[in-house]
């Protein structure tokens, strides 16, 4: 083999592997990288969008909603929201996992209750509102059962007074959200081999050593794993907040999600709403990276 | 078996093609977008285009309709791109806006131009006096009054001043029944609740939000309107869940007996009919201040119509526009989408073959179409500013004069 044809045969081994990609490469730039670039360059311009010769803008709408009080507070919110949610997806789920695994539970109602456990995922985020919101309205069921055993004196206005809207969102989400947890750590438990929980017994250890010492341990990347992406999901939840606050009563439930909405289909400046949108990207960036490390850590 | 064309049969097929691609040529095809047609019964905005078309041979009109938000959204980008339709079906909040981005066609040269009688139409809406828009079709906001519940509360008479409402909502009001007088949607999410059910009291006396074309949200009249709104709620005759309430709940609690009165779009008396067909109801105007005689505001949603101002087509646009907009078709589409008319003289068949629709338009008639929205700036933003100082005003946070001063300054930032 001549020296041009070994090197024409070379080029040709590394440029296959990307051709092969080629077609993946191009959706994931058209349907993706190309609009996030546009976004981005978007918070860079005045009036982007809506006019057709938009000026360079530097920072200024960056600047602008970094002053804007509701912002930050959208900001505080989102926080409350996504951790609070996380929290209780895990717990909840872990429970409930616990449960379905247990030996103990008769097989025929192991086999309803995980039916009835997994029933939250089914629904859409907009069926969940709705759900939510006729349970939680000041004549709804809710109020009336706790008025009825005492707990509270008087009605509720859950999703429209400021103090409560916020848990109440995030309650719904929680409900909504902790099926994930429990399909996937049920999984887990199967997994876990039966001689750990044998010799535990030999060694005459309790049922919640058993939990902190062997279960926690092994299902720990699971956990991991599904906190950093519901944590990136939750980050971004839109519909639910939308459907059954808007994002107030006086921006107690604004999340950075509905905050960036109003910016852009509200008061039409979709510069500033741009930016948000670029913040978000930030923080959901960040968060990405932390998951794929641990990933590769693995 | 074999199969041949023959030559003149060739020639008949070139011919028939090319009569056929030189009428097409001819012809100016029209885009049309608007959101009316899927609030319409079924091909019954397409019927009226056909109609046009042969009153009209050479232009012909392709519809793109859409859902109210969809519609929005794409006049939007399409005014930014230049690539709007030559006409558009507009509400009067987005004008402004459409305007600023130099998107409409002013038509007051095409009106000059055509000797188009302007006193045939109830409304222009301008902006920097340009006529960007007409309203085609209007949706007025009168009271419904449920008269059961009135007449179980010994309500004899129904309210024709704010103080009479008040008394009214009073007596309607049972919170152990869950029944209430009134009821206030101020959802973030659709603050329209802004417009009908609150600025509709400023409108209804013959008074302004604004003045000189600048707000004035620290006058006298809304503040009086966010004082008597804060004495409804005040004295618990509102249904509660206020700050979350859509209109669509509100019509809900309307049909099922859980509201005594609510200020409501006309175009939802088939609705309410349909889901509560027992429902004996009556309709009255927005009660006004106290001694106030004159003309009554009547708030009022539109369907509206404007020409791009990037249309090849303009002449052939405003004939459209024209048509629309003339006493028959007018009365015909209105009549279809029961509301009222864009055209002074049009006169919908409903309103004499319908109690309800005859009232209403007794109503529209003895009074004028007030919507000091149309045409504002960044109008659903306003609304939202203002809805969020209400909802402080009624959480006890703010007095009505400091929810108007808040509201005043974010409204002066957006003018």
């Amino acid at each position: 083999m001549t020296r041009q044809k070994r090197s024409h045969h070379k080029l040709k081994r590394a440029v296959a592997p990307y051709l092969y990609l080629s077609p993946s490469l191009l959706i994931i730039g058209l349907l993706m990288l190309l609009p996030m670039a546009t976004v981005i360059a978007y918070s860079f311009q005045n009036s982007a969008v809506l006019r057709r010769d938009p000026t360079f803008a530097g920072l200024k709408h960056y600047q602008a909603i970094f002053d804007d009080p509701v912002f930050w507070a959208s900001l505080w919110h989102t926080l409350y929201f996504t951790c609070m949610s996380v929290i209780f997806h895990m717990t909840i789920g872990m429970v409930f996992a616990l449960m379905l695994n247990s030996d103990r539970i008769n097989p025929t109602l192991r086999n309803i209750l995980r039916v009835l456990y997994i029933l939250p995922w089914l629904f859409t985020a907009v069926i969940i509102a709705v759900i939510w919101r006729l349970l939680l309205e000041p004549n709804g069921v809710v109020n009336s059962i706790l008025m009825q055993i005492g707990i509270i004196g008087s009605k509720i206005e859950w999703f429209s007074s400021p103090e409560t809207a916020l848990h109440a969102v995030t309650f719904a989400n929680i409900w909504a959200g902790y099926p994930l947890f429990m399909v996937s750590l049920l999984a887990g438990l199967q997994g876990i081999p039966k001689d750990f929980y044998e010799a535990a017994d030999i060694d005459g250890a309790k049922a919640y050593q058993k939990l902190i010492f062997i279960t926690i341990p092994q299902l720990m990347p699971i956990i991991i794993s599904i906190s950093l992406l519901d944590f990136i999901w939750t980050m971004q939840v839109f519909p639910l907040i939308w459907i059954t606050t808007g994002g107030g009563p006086i921006y107690s439930t604004e999340v950075l999600s509905t905050y960036t909405y109003k910016l852009a289909f509200s008061s039409y400046n979709l510069s500033q709403a741009s930016a948000s949108a670029v913040v978000i990207l930030l923080i959901s960036l960040g968060l990405t990276l932390f998951y794929i490390r641990y990933q590769k850590a693995r | 078996m074999t199969f041949r064309i023959k030559p003149a049969m060739l020639k008949i097929a070139a011919a028939a093609w090319l009569i056929g691609a030189t009428a097409a040529m001819a012809d100016t095809t029209l885009e049309f977008t608007q959101w009316w047609e899927p609030e319409l019964p079924a091909g019954s905005l397409r019927k009226i285009m056909d109609d046009f078309e042969a009153a009209n041979p050479g232009i012909k009109v392709t519809l793109v309709s859409g859902p109210y938000a969809t519609t929005r959204d794409q006049i939007s980008v399409g005014a930014a791109t230049g690539t709007l339709s030559d006409v558009v079906g507009l509400d009067g909040a987005w004008v402004n806006n459409l305007n600023a981005q130099g998107a409409l066609a002013d038509m007051n040269p095409m009106m000059d131009a055509s000797k188009f009688d302007k006193a045939q139409v109830a409304d222009i809406i301008k902006v920097d006096g340009k006529a960007v828009m007409f309203p085609v079709a209007s949706f007025v906001y009168p009271v419904f009054v449920n008269l059961d519940l009135a007449a179980q509360a010994g309500v004899t008479k129904l309210p024709s001043t704010r103080a009479e409402f008040l008394e009214a909502a009073k007596k309607m009001t049972h919170a152990d029944k869950n029944q209430y007088g009134w009821v206030l949607p101020l959802s973030l999410q659709t603050p329209s609740g802004v417009q009908n059910d609150m600025m509709s009291w400023v409108w209804a006396s013959g008074q302004s939000m604004m003045a000189n074309g600048k707000p004035a949200l620290e006058g006298k009249p809304v503040v009086d309107m966010l004082t008597f709104v804060k004495s409804l709620n005040d004295a618990g005759t509102i249904s509660p869940g206020i700050a979350t309430k859509t209109e669509q709940e509100k019509v809900e609690e309307f049909v099922n007996d859980r509201v005594g009165m609510m200020i409501d779009s006309l175009a939802h008396v088939n609705l309410i009919r349909k889901r509560n067909p027992k429902l004996n109801f009556d309709l009255i105007p927005v009660p006004v201040v106290e001694n106030y005689t004159g003309k009554r505001g009547l708030p009022y949603a539109s369907w509206g119509i404007g020409i791009s101002a990037a249309s090849k087509h303009q002449e052939e646009a405003w004939k459209l526009v024209q048509y629309l907009m003339s006493e028959k078709v007018n009365a015909k589409l209105v009549s279809l989408a029961n509301a009222f008319p864009g055209n002074v003289n049009a006169k919908p068949d409903f309103v004499t073959s319908d109690k309800a629709f005859a009232k209403a338009f007794e109503i529209f008639k003895t009074g004028y179409l007030a919507n000091e929205f149309t045409g504002l700036p960044v109008a659903e933003d306003l609304m939202t500013q203002f809805d969020v100082q209400a909802q402080k005003m009624l959480a006890g946070e703010q007095s009505p004069e400091q929810a108007a001063t808040a509201a005043q300054k974010g409204w002066m930032a957006k003018f």
